[in-house]
């Protein structure tokens, strides 16, 4: 049994400590939103947010969690009250099949958590690990501008702390 | 919600009240044996086949709606296009409607979600059933009220008199009233007046997308649900010859380890587990291999030694024409993969001798079909039902795991089987996209117009879907075998490995000869615009190098081939788009390219322009912009297709700068993003721009494959204009440009 | 005795300006010369250091940390303001054989014209040919970053008097022919030594610890003679392997600053890879009953893996779960890991590569077949990553236990990002200038 923090709930989990933090996402604690896309570190699918950095959930074995906070998509909000990143993805309408799209979201959250104001060029440079079949590449590089300028907005217009870091 | 909301036939037939509509569903089993008696005048899209109006539309007594589509969402956004159809023809706020996908107990049969045909084919049907729908709700408002049809009109869901009363659509419909066949025509909305269609409306599905909602088969999760990985053998051909799976048996979490023949899979209760299962399973298995595959480096000769039926698809001649100059040039193009970025998966479950599939197959009917000769049992007793998986792009490997499904679970009865792919599974044994290699020849005439045109394609087939159980990889590796079924060429107009192989120009002499192969030393099958890809690719690079011969500019020497007006309007506006000028020169290092097609001559329109920058000292190519024309007829969701198109030329750049499949004689050997690069962030161009024709009140035209032809050529036309070298193998990788530079 | 001091010190300080010529047009130039050119600047690295990432090609710009400060690598496109447009051979010929530049200046050893001096007056003029036929690029050079009195020019003058040794190849009449070819190449235009020769107090290569390792931004550059750490010992087939492949499967996959190296070496002639291999091979030596025995053991523990389940202690566990299902398969190299028992970096004196590599991971080349790792300076922190660390050398590699694990990783977090692309070649992608500022 082991004890692990995701999206401000703690739960505990029978798992094996070598067990990538993937399968207990989605199998233990039955979320959707990391993805298994190669299970290698090479497509980006499964990343979520481990103590503000986006790691690759595919190839991190739950003992390297051990006390840490762990942020899935399903953590930054809802259909009825997207994030700021959720809203951006929507209203760009970024995405395809949408299937890469979780992974691509947390990684940007990550990158926008430490920079605000990324140039273009340092978003590519975060998304790099990130594959996406569909070519939705344009879109979501929008999204992640906007999904800036809306969180911009909203701790400008917001003295609360919020919760999904 | 993580499961996806499961409905069947009983439950839509018991729920919401006695004025629910009998649903046709016998006319789309009749389907399935024979096409129903074809009448006079058929109605149009997919409602010729499938003609009762209430398998498109049912309408509920509390005045609920449902739109059924024998189609599966991939990705392209087409529910909310349909939603939005719907929506307009029959008057009623967007939001107000559901969609319901393939499923076989539900929806009709529409065969395949492929080769661009939902709009035409579902969108179609659903807009002139729910005209048709209307209108019969119109007739029997004019009937209590005993008014003329003509003066009621129809707004948010009901019938109104000119007086201000009010009939619900809900109190209206009555048991039977949609069960009757569609008319030939219907009266469809003034393209004038459209509100709904036309507009970007937001698609349904991302909400879900974004915030980790059960989305995919991949997210299915059914009650007492266990997990299956396969052990797929290491190489076509291979047998199993030795596989103690005692200690694997003996592993936590092991349920069961499922062998028959050469197919083997281990069912674990916990996802994790099964993959340690597989592993050690797939140690403990032994193989006899067989070197069975042919060169990589020569497809070219491969190809064109393997025995083919020959065919003229095309002949035309004008002896009194002179020919000048001539040139000729063979292109060609490898296997190459659909690559989903998530790994096909499917659940099966097999309750009192009815077994259900949750898959993400493009053909819930045909897979069906394909499933129960697998098992051996009536197509009555299986169910499909489509859940969205990632993007397919084609034949991927989405029927071979619903196989695996159904194949595991019945050794399971009463327990869900969830069978995941592994990204490596996925990559070496999914059906690819096949080689092709075509040959082109033409000579100008003394006014440099083109004389004439050979143009030889050299295929395989460009689809090996189920069909009969024998596509599936799981009934080839039984025991007791399904043989792969023989392949045939795709039948003109639309054709296959011959798609697109005829010119849309008009050229005085021309002459197309289809070489198909059936021998496939690969597994393949259908990849997004099959032979549209490489023929166009091929076309529009003969067509610059012909234009260089003639000394024309590119664009203008392809319309001054060009009859078709709006093939003609789709490239002036790209061109115009883009700021193409004749004679112009692109900056330092960079290349001007430009390509067109109408995808299979009869979908879509679309030409792409584009700027490449060529690093000369290393060969990298870099796609710094694009600009694209479409026309897709009457444009339901405007965004949407420019997704569609922006996907496409992200796509088709990927293939056409990077992608290959390799193998040794015996084995697949690119199994991962290691081995089969794709498109990165880095590469991504800084700008796409999509300039649509909207073609109000004009028939709906697939649009989802026309990009991927012309953003090949445009690039490849490109390079050609940046370092002065013709590049004609594909991928036009950095190595293949380096050493053309160098040469 | 002061005016002759005086005069002497002016005669090594000072140097003519060789006048301004005309850009040569392209075509004044031999399509085979310029061809062989080629060839030699990729022997030579060339493109490694006068290319920014994202930058335009040889011009310049690219910052060399060193002890002393940092230098930034000048523009050698033939533009005539900004680049070597106004060189005649002669003066290219001085730059490559003194280390001076047109005007007479002297140029920091970050250049490597100790080695360069070696380089045939034929092969000056195939490079001239090369590089003289690039594309010019305006692109005024950066001011270097040294501080007084490196900063004064005239002090590299006193430099090479005491470490430049200009002289010619002289070939071993004892030796084969590609012996000697290898011997010429690695001493001059492949400068092997830059890197893989530690340096003194003054930044000079140490002449009589040839090939026993150095520092090169942030890496350890092992040791090629008979101090190599390598768990097998090299040989000239597994060189010639490596150096042209990129990998070999009993050492591995070049990384780090090697990976520009290889990536280079693979459009050379063959015959150049292979003398350098002979050579290179020669240098490593026989090795000793011992240490050939230690060879194979490292390869028999390669081959039959796993022991890996024993999940004792954190290390361990994190070795399962994060290295192994890629580290230990039957995948063989160079896309399934290699077994780390045939790791040098985990054999090697320090771990400081081990961290880079496992920090920063191996990236994709744009649309290339290319190994892939990921990164993993995000999901450890340093006393996992130092776990982890410790457990590979006490499992895989027969050396004493590292001390200060911890810190060097801590340090190399700090340092990390430059050199972990296995390049083929400087990216064209829009231009990330940050990849390469942050040493
Ligand atoms: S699933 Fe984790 S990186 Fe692909
Ligand atoms: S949207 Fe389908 S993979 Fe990215």
């Amino acid at each position: 049994m082991m004890t692990l923090k995701v999206n401000g709930r703690e739960h505990q989990v029978d798992a094996d400590p070598d067990t990538p933090l993937l399968y207990v996402l989605r199998d233990d604690i039955k979320l959707n939103a990391a993805k298994f896309g190669c299970g290698l570190g090479q497509c980006g699918s499964c990343a979520v947010i481990v103590d503000g950095k986006a790691i690759l959930s595919c190839i991190t074995p739950m003992v390297l969690l051990e006390g840490k906070q762990v942020t899935t998509l399903e953590g930054l909000g809802s259909v009825s009250e997207p994030a700021p990143i959720q809203r951006a993805f929507i209203e760009e309408q970024a995405a395809q099949c949408g299937y890469c799209i979780p992974g691509m979201m947390m990684r940007a959250q990550a990158l926008l958590l430490k920079n605000s104001k990324p140039t273009d060029a340092e978003i590519r440079a975060a998304l790099e690990q990130h594959l996406c079949r569909c070519g939705t590449h344009m879109r979501i590089l929008r999204a992640v501008r906007r999904a800036a300028r809306l969180m911009e907005a909203a701790d400008a217009s917001s003295t609360t702390n919020r919760s999904a870091q | 919600m993580n499961a996806p909301l499961i409905l069947d036939r009983r439950r839509v037939l018991a729920g919401g009240g006695a004025l629910i509509v009998s649903f046709s569903l016998t006319s789309a089993f009749a389907q399935d044996q024979a096409p129903a008696a074809t009448p006079p005048s058929k109605p149009p899209g997919s409602l010729a086949a499938t003609a009762y109006l209430d398998s498109w539309i049912r309408i509920d007594a509390d005045g609920s709606i449902t739109v059924f589509t024998g189609k599966a969402e991939l990705g392209q956004g087409f529910r909310t296009a349909f939603q939005q159809i719907a929506a307009e023809e029959l008057d009623l706020p967007f939001e107000s409607l559901k969609v319901i996908t393939a499923d076989t107990k539900l929806t009709a049969n529409e065969g395949y979600t492929a080769g661009s045909r939902s709009m035409q084919d579902s969108g179609t049907a659903i807009q002139n059933a729910a005209a048709q729908v209307r209108e019969l709700l119109v007739a029997e408002a004019a009937k209590r009220l005993d008014l003329p049809a003509e003066n009621l009109r129809t707004e948010n869901g009901a019938v109104i008199s000119p007086d201000g009363r009010r009939l619900s659509y809900g109190e209206l419909v009555a048991a039977d009233m949609l069960h009757v066949q569609a008319q030939p025509k219907s009266r469809l909305k003034d393209p004038a007046t459209l509100k709904v269609m036309g507009q970007p409306v937001r698609r349904v599905d991302i909400p879900a997308k974004v915030t980790g909602g059960g989305v995919y088969v991949q997210d299915m999760r059914l009650p007492g649900m266990v997990h299956a990985r396969v052990v797929r053998p290491p190489s076509y051909g291979a047998q199993l010859t030795e596989c103690d799976s005692s200690a694997v048996e003996k592993l936590a979490g092991v349920v069961k380890v499922v062998r028959d023949g050469n197919f083997l899979a281990v069912v674990a209760e916990k996802e994790f587990q099964s993959i340690k299962a597989m592993n050690a399973l797939s140690s403990a298995a032994k193989w006899k291999e067989s070197a069975s595959l042919p060169k990589q480096d020569d497809l070219l000769n491969v190809l064109m030694h393997l025995p083919s039926q020959d065919s003229t698809i095309f002949q035309r001649s004008d002896p009194s024409v002179s020919r000048g100059k001539t040139i000729e040039a063979i292109y060609t193009r490898p296997y190459q993969l659909h690559g989903s970025v998530g790994p096909s998966c499917a659940v099966a479950q097999l309750v009192d001798d009815a077994m259900t599939v949750w898959t993400h197959t493009q053909g819930v009917y045909p897979d069906r079909q394909a499933i129960a000769e697998m098992l051996r049992v009536p197509p009555a007793s299986v169910r499909l039902i489509h859940v969205e998986g990632s993007g397919c792009y084609g034949h991927n490997g989405a029927d071979d795991a619903a196989a695996d499904a159904a194949l595991i679970a019945r050794a399971l009865p009463g327990r869900p089987v969830r069978v995941q792919w592994m990204r490596e599974q996925e990559h070496a044994w999914e059906p690819f996209g096949p080689a092709m290699v075509t040959k082109l020849k033409a000579s100008l005439d003394s006014n440099g117009k083109i004389a004439d045109w050979h143009f030889d394609v050299w295929s395989n087939t460009h689809s090996m879907r189920p069909g009969g159980a024998g596509s599936m990889l799981a009934a080839q590796h039984m025991a007791q075998p399904f043989a792969v079924p023989a392949p045939r060429p795709l039948p003109l107009p639309e054709g296959g490995g011959d798609r697109n192989a005829i010119p849309i120009y008009t050229f005085p002499n021309a002459q197309v000869v289809h070489h198909f192969i059936p021998a496939m030393p690969l597994r393949i099958s259908a990849l997004r615009a099959l032979g549209a890809y490489h023929n166009v690719f091929s076309i529009e690079s003969f067509m610059d190098e012909l234009a260089g011969l003639a000394d024309a500019d590119p664009v203008e020497f392809r319309l001054k081939h060009l009859e078709d007006q709006r093939g003609r309007a789709v490239i002036e506006k790209a061109a115009l788009g883009f700021e193409w000028k004749s004679g112009q020169k692109a900056p330092q290092d960079r290349g001007f390219g430009f390509a067109f097609a109408r995808y299979k001559n009869l979908a879509a329109y679309c030409a792409v322009a584009s700027e490449v920058e060529v690093n000369r000292e290393t060969g990298r190519p870099r796609l710094v912009r694009a600009v694209a024309a479409v026309d897709s007829g009457q444009v339901v969701n405007p965004d949407g297709l420019i997704n569609q198109i922006e996907g496409a030329i992200v796509q088709s750049m990927s293939w056409t700068l990077y992608e290959s499949v390799t193998f040794d004689d015996t084995r697949i050997t690119s199994i991962d993003w290691q081995t089969y690069p794709i498109l990165r962030f880095d590469a991504v161009p800084e700008s796409i721009e999509v300039h649509i024709i909207d073609r109000p009140g004009q028939p709906f035209l697939g649009s989802g494959e026309t990009g991927q032809g012309p953003t090949a050529a445009s690039i490849a036309n490109a390079i050609a204009n940046a370092t002065g070298k013709r590049l004609r193998n594909l991928p036009l990788t950095r190595k293949r440009i380096k050493e053309a530079i160098d040469a | 005795m002061l005016i002759v001091g005086v005069a002497m010190a002016f005669a090594i300080v000072w140097r003519p300006v060789i006048p301004a010529i005309d850009p040569p047009a392209p075509y004044a130039f031999d399509a085979a010369l310029i061809k062989r050119g080629r060839d030699l600047a990729a022997i030579g690295n060339c493109n490694e250091c006068h290319t920014v990432r994202g930058g335009k090609n040889f011009a310049g710009g690219l910052p060399v940390p060193t002890p002393f400060g940092t230098i930034y690598s000048s523009n050698i496109t033939p533009d005539a303001e900004t680049g070597i447009g106004q060189w005649s051979e002669a003066a290219f010929r001085r730059a490559m054989r003194d280390g001076v530049n047109r005007k007479g200046e002297h140029l920091y050893p970050t250049f490597p014209y100790d080695h360069f001096t070696h380089v045939s007056d034929e092969d000056d003029r195939a490079l001239y040919a090369f590089l003289m036929t690039r594309q010019p690029v305006h692109a005024p050079s950066r001011e270097n970053q040294i501080s007084f009195p490196l900063n004064q020019r005239p002090v590299i003058a006193g430099w090479k008097l005491l470490f430049l040794r200009r002289d010619s190849y002289q070939p071993d009449a004892t030796r084969s022919a590609e012996w000697n070819r290898g011997a010429y190449l690695v001493a001059g235009l492949a400068h092997c030594g830059a890197c893989h020769t530690p340096r003194n107090a003054l930044g000079a290569e140490r002449v009589n610890a040839q090939f026993a390792g150095g520092d090169v931004d942030n890496w350890l550059a092992y040791a090629l003679n008979d101090r190599s750490h390598a768990p097998v010992p090299w040989d000239a087939d597994a060189l010639y392997m490596y150096l042209r492949s990129g990998w070999h499967p009993d050492h591995g996959t070049a990384r780090g600053p090697m990976a520009q190296v290889v990536s280079n070496l693979s459009s050379v002639p063959d015959s150049d890879v292979r003398a350098i291999a002979v050579y290179m091979a020669d240098i490593s030596g026989t090795p000793t009953p011992d240490r050939k025995q230690e060879g194979e053991a490292a390869l028999a523990q390669a081959r039959s893996p796993s022991q890996a389940s024993q999940t004792d202690t954190a290390g361990a566990t994190i070795y399962v779960g994060a290295c192994a299902s890629c580290h230990e398969t039957s995948r063989p190299l160079p896309y399934g890991g290699v077994n780390l028992a045939l790791s040098t970096a985990v054999s090697s004196p320090d771990p400081r590569n081990l961290a880079n590599v496992v920090l920063s991971g191996v990236s994709a080349v744009e649309g290339e077949r290319s190994p892939i790792m990921p990164g993993f300076a995000d999901s450890m922190n340093d006393a996992q990553m130092a776990a982890l660390l410790n457990y590979l050398r006490a499992r895989f590699s027969k050396q004493p236990a590292w001390t200060g694990v911890e810190k060097t990783v801590a340090d190399a977090r700090r340092a990390v990002t430059v050199y972990l692309q296995t390049s083929a070649g400087p990216r064209n992608a829009p231009a990330d200038p940050t990849q390469r500022d942050k040493p």
